[in-house]
């Protein structure tokens, strides 16, 4: 019989092109999917394709995303953004999703990520992919030109580290409370670039966008990958998606007493997470702050403001105003949550509470355009509080779920959430 | 690739150097040699006009967290540093910075190194070498072959003209 495999050892022997592969060999993959966004896509690719007299290997296979740099607000931003458009039009590429929202969200909004693929990404916070079984991690760009030119990639086959969540969460705790507290457990090369899985009770019982939140910020955790099995959450999703295709839910899954290192959580047990500046690996709970000040809250990017993160903070703020003096600032993750959030009455309620929103667009998180204003302490929904991170070298970022988020925006200070929803 | 001169001066920065502190995002929009100016800018903030060719930094565990965006390997080029030797990487940052040319050593004793020293490195054999400190010389993880070439070529778009059949 054969010896038991991870899922993330099952997605690399298929990508290689065998039946099997172990822990630590190195294997080239092809890819089936390469995700660019303006930053490190076509501004950067399009040169040294050039440089080298090469095309793309399959252009059917990439999907550019139009996130960063817009709206564009200098000349340098209107420049890159240019190229990467000229480029999919000389390209044709089929697959172009140009000032819709951020990368991670509308790349399966748009049904691209299905479980059994291997997916490669010109960002960091590739990983949230894997919340659909698939094996999907970032690169860089000179790395990403290998890919564009001969559609394969090497790896290290990665031992996985398996966390377990038992029990289930309790009301106003979230995703992004797991991920704030496996990382101030682990610190931020935790992951050791090994697959990371997340499962068990809590994880089954999450939404899929819930699922993306964790597997986002196995960046954090300094993981290559963060893998969920797929099953009839993943499955439902994809077909609202518009996927037809058969999906095989039970061979993308770790085999029963497959080799791995197991850590388990008791998720009834967790409080909602704070990570103080500059560091997500400075994550305790929310308790812990005593009532820090803080003078604006963002909810953004593609880890904090997608549909169920803004349902989330209007739960919150629905029927309550801002603290005085409060700045509240909105960026919904994709035009498609936020359409929808807009049917539900979530931006009615955001903004009579007395938010601000802004495009859907990496905006703040990035720190490439917009910034939070100096000096602030802001807390926010978003994966990196590095110092400087967001635009302002003198702002105090701490991170924190959409609810704590929002319960903060009312109160003018940190505050658990769980006291604004019972 | 054996280099047993100990003419590399060291500059030492703490644990946990993340790109933005490398790349940082404002400067994103602009090309490599103006990323390069503000490299360090928060954590040395003389480090990018007095670093020298050849010198080499030396860092805390888990050096490179963060951003998948390479140009905070590639700063590091432009200035002409040799390599970054730390007791731990950031694993996406790892691959990026021999895909631009940048020597990392893995080495778990890295913070024995002092500010301003000279040392030598041997990335083949996995040795540093001090030209004075105890110990004398220190172990690192060897370089493999293949990523040793890409950094002797000048990273990998160099190296895939390199073997492009003319």
């Amino acid at each position: 019989m054969a010896e038991p495999q991870t899922l993330a050892r099952k997605l690399i022997a298929a990508a290689c092109g065998r039946d099997a592969v172990a822990e630590g060999e190195i294997v080239t993959c092809a890819v089936d999917l390469a995700m660019f966004h303006d930053s490190s896509g076509p501004r950067r690719l399009q040169p040294m394709l050039q440089e080298l007299g090469a095309t793309l290997w399959d252009p059917s296979k990439v999907v550019l995303v139009i996130d960063h740099y817009v709206p564009e607000s200098d000349d340098e931003s209107r420049r890159i953004v240019r190229i990467a458009r000229d480029w999919a039009a000389g390209q044709r590429l089929p697959n172009v999703y140009d000032s819709v929202g951020i990368c991670h969200v509308v790349v399966p909004q748009h049904g691209h990520i299905r479980p059994g693929m291997f997916c490669v990404g010109g960002d960091s916070h590739s990983p949230t992919g894997g919340a659909f079984g698939a094996y999907m991690f970032g690169i860089g760009s000179t790395e990403m030109l290998g890919v564009a030119v001969t559609g394969r990639i090497w790896v290290k086959v990665p031992q996985t580290l398996m966390m377990r969540w038992n029990g289930r969460l309790a009301e106003g705790v979230t995703a992004k409370d797991m991920m704030l507290h496996m990382i101030g457990r682990y610190g931020m090369n935790g992951g050791r670039y090994q697959a990371v899985e997340f499962c068990g009770e809590a994880v089954r019982a999450l939404s899929m966008q819930e699922r993306m939140t964790l597997s986002n910020m196995s960046a954090e955790l300094g993981s290559q990958v963060g893998l969920i099995a797929p099953d009839e959450t993943t499955a439902a999703y994809l077909r609202d998606a518009g996927v037809d295709a058969e999906l095989d839910l039970a061979r993308w899954r770790s085999d029963p007493g497959a080799q791995a290192e197991w850590h388990d959580f008791d998720a009834a047990a967790l409080a909602p997470q704070v990570a103080a500046p500059h560091s997500p690996a400075n994550a305790r709970d929310v308790g812990d702050y005593g009532g820090v000040p803080v003078q604006v809250a963002y909810i953004g990017a593609c880890t904090g403001a997608k549909l169920e993160d803004l349902r989330a903070a209007a739960s919150v703020l629905r029927g309550r105003r801002l603290a005085a003096g409060m700045r509240l600032m909105v960026a919904p993750a994709s035009r498609q949550d936020q359409q929808q959030a807009e049917r539900e009455g979530v931006m009615q309620a955001l903004g009579e509470a007395g938010a601000e929103v802004l495009p859907t667009t990496c905006g703040a998180c990035a720190g490439y355009g917009g910034s939070i204003p100096d000096g602030a302490s802001v807390i926010s929904t978003t994966a990196r509080n590095f110092k400087g991170r967001m635009g302002s070298e003198t702002a105090q970022v701490y991170l924190a779920s959409p609810y704590t988020v929002a319960a903060s925006a009312v109160a003018g200070r940190i505050a658990d959430p769980r006291e604004f929803l019972a | 690739m054996s280099d047993l001169s100990t003419r590399h001066r060291v500059w030492r920065v703490g644990a946990d150097i993340d790109t933005d502190a490398l790349a940082p995002g404002a400067y994103m929009k602009f090309g490599i040699d103006e990323i390069a100016r503000h490299c360090l800018q928060r954590v040395r903030p003389e480090f990018a006009a007095q670093a020298r060719p050849g010198d080499v930094l030396v860092a805390g565990p888990n050096f490179g967290i963060g951003s998948s965006r390479e140009q905070a390997a590639a700063a590091l080029v432009r200035l002409g540093i040799a390599a970054v030797v730390a007791p731990s990487f950031n694993g996406l940052y790892f691959r990026n910075a021999f895909n631009v040319g940048l020597l990392l050593l893995t080495c778990a004793q890295a913070e024995t190194l002092a500010e301003g020293e000279r040392i030598a490195l041997d990335p083949a054999a996995g040795r540093i070498g001090r030209a004075q400190g105890e110990p004398s010389e220190l172990h690192c993880e060897p370089v493999p072959a293949f990523l040793l070439e890409m950094v002797q070529a000048g990273g990998l778009l160099n190296l895939l003209k390199q073997r492009k059949p003319r």
